[in-house]
């Protein structure tokens, strides 16, 4: 599956639209974690936990949306987008979102 | 009292040193990058044939000091540019485009950069958890002259 967050995918011709795919997860910080953030918030800094945390939950919700394409019987996904939304304190969504559609190359 | 000196003293000394330490970091990698432009544009330049195209990634998450929560506080009562967050943010974004950059080494080109920027919730505490996500696509090119020739600039 080829992934851009263009509206064309360069170096291809769009053949079909096949409509919205997404793909969601919603992913609590772990204690252990959530802990080392809180000692962190005195020093500053990157809070690596984190990061490592969402990335997964990135992934994970990319994961979906191109398992939903391919039902869809896209190979390409065009202007993919990306959004996060803290829930409550201590988890967050992580939205893909972009456009399905048929590609070959030009 | 003596509990918020000593998070203060710890928050300013750490804090500091920290962020010298990232900013030299970022300006070694940042260097050693070499000049792949990252462009906002929508389409690839005109002149060269794309060869691929991919979805890149860079994600930093990052926390306040105690120090720079604690001037950040006076400033919301007064108003005014909180400076000792843009330099906060400005570190993060540099390090998630960085990221990105790192991710995909044999990148020619990369279009249409987005930089997101969210709140994780740690408002609980007064401390806020940001986490700076930049996404472009990679672009490869066609190599444009026969091999041997040398390719001026990237």
């Amino acid at each position: 599956m080829l992934l851009a967050n263009t509206e064309e995918l360069p170096g291809y011709r769009i053949t079909a639209c096949l409509g919205l795919v997404q793909g969601s997860t919603i992913r609590a910080k772990h204690f252990g974690r959530d802990l080392m953030a809180g000692l962190k918030n005195i020093v500053g800094g990157e809070l690596r936990g984190y990061t490592e945390l969402l990335q997964e939950s990135r992934q994970e919700a990319v994961e979906r949306m191109t398992e939903q394409a391919s039902r869809l019987g896209a190979n390409a996904i065009v202007n993919v987008r990306f959004g996060t939304a803290s829930i409550t304190q201590g988890a967050a969504e992580i939205l893909a979102y972009g456009t399905a559609v048929r590609v070959e190359p030009q | 009292m003596e509990w918020v000196l000593l998070l203060l003293a710890l928050g300013f000394f750490c804090g500091r040193l920290a962020e010298s330490r990232h900013f030299r970091s970022l300006e070694a990698r940042e260097s050693a990058c070499g000049g792949v432009p990252v462009t906002t544009l929508h389409r690839p330049p005109p002149d060269r044939v794309v060869e691929s195209a991919t979805l890149v990634c860079g994600s930093v998450v990052v926390a306040v000091d105690y120090f720079k929560m604690f001037l950040a506080g006076f400033r919301l009562f007064f108003g005014g540019e909180l400076r000792s967050y843009s330099s906060l943010l400005e570190r993060a974004r540099r390090e998630a485009i960085l990221r990105l950059r790192e991710s995909a080494p044999d990148a020619d080109f990369f279009i249409n950069l987005r930089l997101e920027a969210s709140d994780l919730g740690g408002k609980a505490r007064g401390a806020p958890n940001v986490e700076m996500l930049a996404y472009a696509t990679a672009l490869k090119f066609r190599p444009e002259r026969p091999p041997g020739e040398t390719v001026r600039g990237a």
